[in-house]
């Protein structure tokens, strides 16, 4: 499941270990953003001749798993390999020559312990929509993608739990439980491609953690196979178990590298039937911090979202959506997005009235809207949902995901601003109620260039270690980060995971 | 003459919500489903505030005919700029004659210049209202409005409307009533200070008997159910199952 690499010989600070399986949650972003970035070269690591490669008699022996060799469960085609092979911002590109696409978990189980006797390396593969290069081969490693595996296995409606197939898409998953009245507690901008195993495998964030917590919190159980195609049937619809370590804890998160999630159970909390968004302008960070704290005590337990964005994610929203308008008769520097969401339409409105009355007496915002119409809901999130996307049509964008104290949160970004300056348009968003900053560097009209790069990295890093937060609130380590890890965890944590990662795939797939 | 706008709105169910019909048959689910203003009414109240932005029109009263979750629907006018509101207590299945009924006394009481109303409400589709009052006034009406163009001076406005063969222009002398489609205008954001401020504003609830009008429908639901299950397609192997396939159905 993991390729090791050697990224630099003797280099005893970094993790050897790359972990490709990665679907990483992406923040807030549309499915067909194009990116102009040129493919991030590989060149600076080498393909462990370790590996085997892999033969035609590989092939048959997979065709027999399979049951066949069609397109619905196998691709050697060129063509079709391409979509597996390379990332959705299209930065990172493989060279896989085949996809397996196994229906069951004895499938899968047979697929990995050829793998692990023969010594092939393998990427396991979901939605294809992580954001950090981890769920597409580094050479020629086996595509294992989990694609057919989306069946929907069970759902109790007293407890809200519902078993399935790692492979299920988010959005299909959303509406199925929808029907019934609950919803998955997890949201974010590549539902209608990502899968739910992805999502463990890599502990998603989105949009909805600041009500409803991580996948840690949601999933119940979780089925996977090992390296040596053992399966562990980790999968309990228990709310509560104590009996031992948990392991499935090891797998959410884990970003495929300890193992190949195969079904999961997750606790689905009832759909929310009133929903309301505010839209609130300010003028400093500062006012953003005091909005918070009310909110949180405020709005207490109906707060389901709060974001924010500044003044330039909102021009680039405004350049490349045709739908979007300006919001306010007047430009702010910044904007927060706060969402309620519960089941009493006036209980919900008399708290949100309540608090918007408040934080106006208390001049905290410049302006403010308030959507309590879907189509009025719907406008202001894309506000902050596709600011993604708009920055990647305007050029090449570099990249950050960090979780920072509140206190200092703004500061990195107005920092690259000064130290960039018109080089290039540095904006922030993103999950500020979960300290999760979203830096983005914007070289408008311009491509990827490891020259700019460097006046980014390691300073970024840098300084984030130094605030002790992450260097990857939610986007995962893939292969984009793993000469980073060292900046958020210490060499001991460093060295445990990779006793753990030994000992539970010491062929290193 | 005060040039007064009146703007009637109605509390519907959300155009995102799921519909599910009731048990009984007779209409659809709306206890703990989203609300919101009939997205055709938000457009004339947005007509209708330009037109007092534009300094042509003097007031905008807003009127709602429901039960008492109407109020919350005046309110969202008075945010975006409607001056007053008037509450009409009445239950919930007001058919369109009997709306047009008390719109007809509302407007002899506040005698404005210009009924704006939406075209048709989302839930019922019925697109009489607007009609239904422009008889029972005998006012000149323009409906599927596209465009609206007020001249104070010469007392006429000028509507375009959007009709199947293309756009026709109406000019009628005032006072009359137009029902807005889509493409009228794009409604505002109602802003925080004046959502704040629309909850200190009065609106006085008035009742049918008090304005004299009979409501009692003159329609009776038979029945409402939900549209045919699609049912899923087969695949043939050839041009002749094709055929047969179609001769089977009678389509051909």
């Amino acid at each position: 499941m993991m390729i090791s690499r050697i990224l630099q010989k003797n280099s005893i600070n970094r993790l050897t270990i790359n972990t490709i399986n990665s679907i990483k949650q992406s923040s807030s972003s549309s499915y067909h953003t194009t990116s102009k970035d040129e493919v991030v070269s590989m060149s600076n690591i080498k393909r462990n001749d370790e590996f085997s490669t892999l033969t035609n008699q590989d092939i048959k022996h997979f065709k027999d798993i399979l049951g066949g060799d069609d397109s619905s469960r196998m691709i050697t085609d060129k063509d079709e390999l391409e979509g597996f092979n390379q990332d959705w911002m299209k930065k990172y590109k493989g060279n896989s020559s085949l996809v397996l696409k196994p229906k069951t978990t004895d499938q899968v189980s047979k697929i990995l312990s050829y793998c692990n006797q023969k010594k092939l390396a393998i990427v396991p593969q979901g939605g294809n929509t992580g954001l950090v290069g981890g769920s597409v081969p580094l050479f020629d490693e086996i595509i294992l993608s989990l694609t057919n595996m989306n069946q929907i296995e069970s759902f109790d409606d007293v407890t809200g739990v519902v078993t399935c197939q790692s492979g299920c898409v988010l959005e299909t998953l959303e509406s199925y439980l929808n029907a019934k009245g609950f919803t998955v507690p997890l949201d974010l901008g590549a539902k209608g491609s990502c899968h739910i195993g992805g999502n463990a495998a890599t502990n998603a964030g989105g949009i909805r953690l600041l009500r409803y917590g991580s996948m840690h919190s949601n999933v119940l159980g979780i089925e996977a196979v090992l390296a040596d195609g053992t399966i562990m049937d980790c999968n309990s619809t228990l709310r509560k178990d104590n009996t031992g370590y948990d392991l499935k804890h090891l797998f959410i998160g884990s970003e495929g590298t300890l193992g190949v999630i195969t079904k999961i159970s997750i606790i689905t909390p009832p759909k929310p039937t009133s929903v309301n968004v505010a839209l609130l302008a300010c003028n400093d960070f500062n006012q953003i911090k005091q909005i918070l704290i009310k909110a949180k005590k405020q709005l207490g337990d109906i707060l389901s979202a709060f974001e924010f964005m500044d003044r330039p994610c909102i021009d680039y929203v405004l350049d490349h959506q045709s739908t979007a308008k300006e919001p306010f008769d007047k430009k702010s520097p910044f904007y927060v997005l706060i969402e309620t969401s519960g089941f009493h339409e006036q209980h919900d409105a008399e708290k949100l009235n309540a608090f918007l009355e408040n934080i106006m007496s208390e001049d905290l915002v410049l302006d403010g809207s308030l959507a309590t119409d879907t189509k009025n809901i719907s406008q202001f999130w894309k506000l902050r949902e596709t600011i993604t996307e708009s920055l990647g049509k305007a050029g090449a964008v570099y990249k950050y995901d960090l979780s920072l104290p509140i206190d200092t949160f703004y500061s990195i970004v107005e920092v690259m601003r000064e130290k960039l300056k018109d080089k290039a348009v540095v904006t922030g968003f993103g999950h500020v109620g979960d300290g999760n900053l979203h830096l983005n560097i914007s070289t408008p009209k311009q491509k990827y260039s490891k020259e700019f790069l460097s006046n980014i990295e390691p300073f970024v890093y840098e300084y984030t270690s130094q605030q002790k937060g992450s260097i990857s609130a939610e986007h995962g380590i893939g292969y984009m980060k793993t000469g980073q890890l060292h900046f958020s965890k210490s060499p001991a944590s460093i060295q445990l995971m990779k006793l753990i990662k030994n000992s539970m795939d010491p062929n290193v797939l | 003459m005060s040039f007064k706008i009146l703007v009637p709105v109605k509390r519907v169910i959300d155009y995102a919500a799921k519909i599910r019909v009731r048990p009984d048959k007779l209409g659809v689910e709306t206890n703990n489903v989203k609300m919101s203003i009939n997205p055709f009414d938000e457009i004339a109240v947005e007509e209708a505030v330009r037109l007092k932005e534009n300094t042509i029109a003097d007031s905008v009263v807003a009127v709602s005919i429901g039960p008492k979750e109407s109020l919350e629907t005046i309110r969202g006018s008075l945010a975006m700029g409607a001056d007053a509101g008037i509450h009409v207590s009445a239950s919930a299945d007001m058919q369109p004659l009997g709306i047009a009924k008390i719109l007809k006394k509302l407007v002899e009481q506040e005698k404005p210049k210009l009924v704006i109303l939406g075209k048709q409400a989302i839930d019922d589709d019925s697109n009489q209202t607007a009609q239904m009052l422009a008889g029972l006034l005998n006012w000149p009406q323009a409906t599927f409005a596209s465009k609206v163009v007020v001249d104070k001076a010469s007392d006429k406005v000028t509507v375009t409307r959007e009709i199947d063969g293309g756009l026709e222009t109406l000019e009628m002398k005032l006072p009359a009533i137009i029902s807005c489609d889509l493409r009228l205008n794009e409604p505002r954001y109602a802003k925080l200070q004046n959502i704040m401020k629309a909850k200190k504003i009065v609106v006085p609830t008035k009742t049918p008997e008090e304005l004299g009008v009979d409501v009692s429908s003159k329609l009776k639901i038979v029945s409402v159910e939900e549209p045919a299950k699609r049912v899923g397609g087969s695949k043939v192997q050839s041009v002749d199952e094709v055929v047969a396939n179609l001769k089977k159905h009678a389509i051909i």
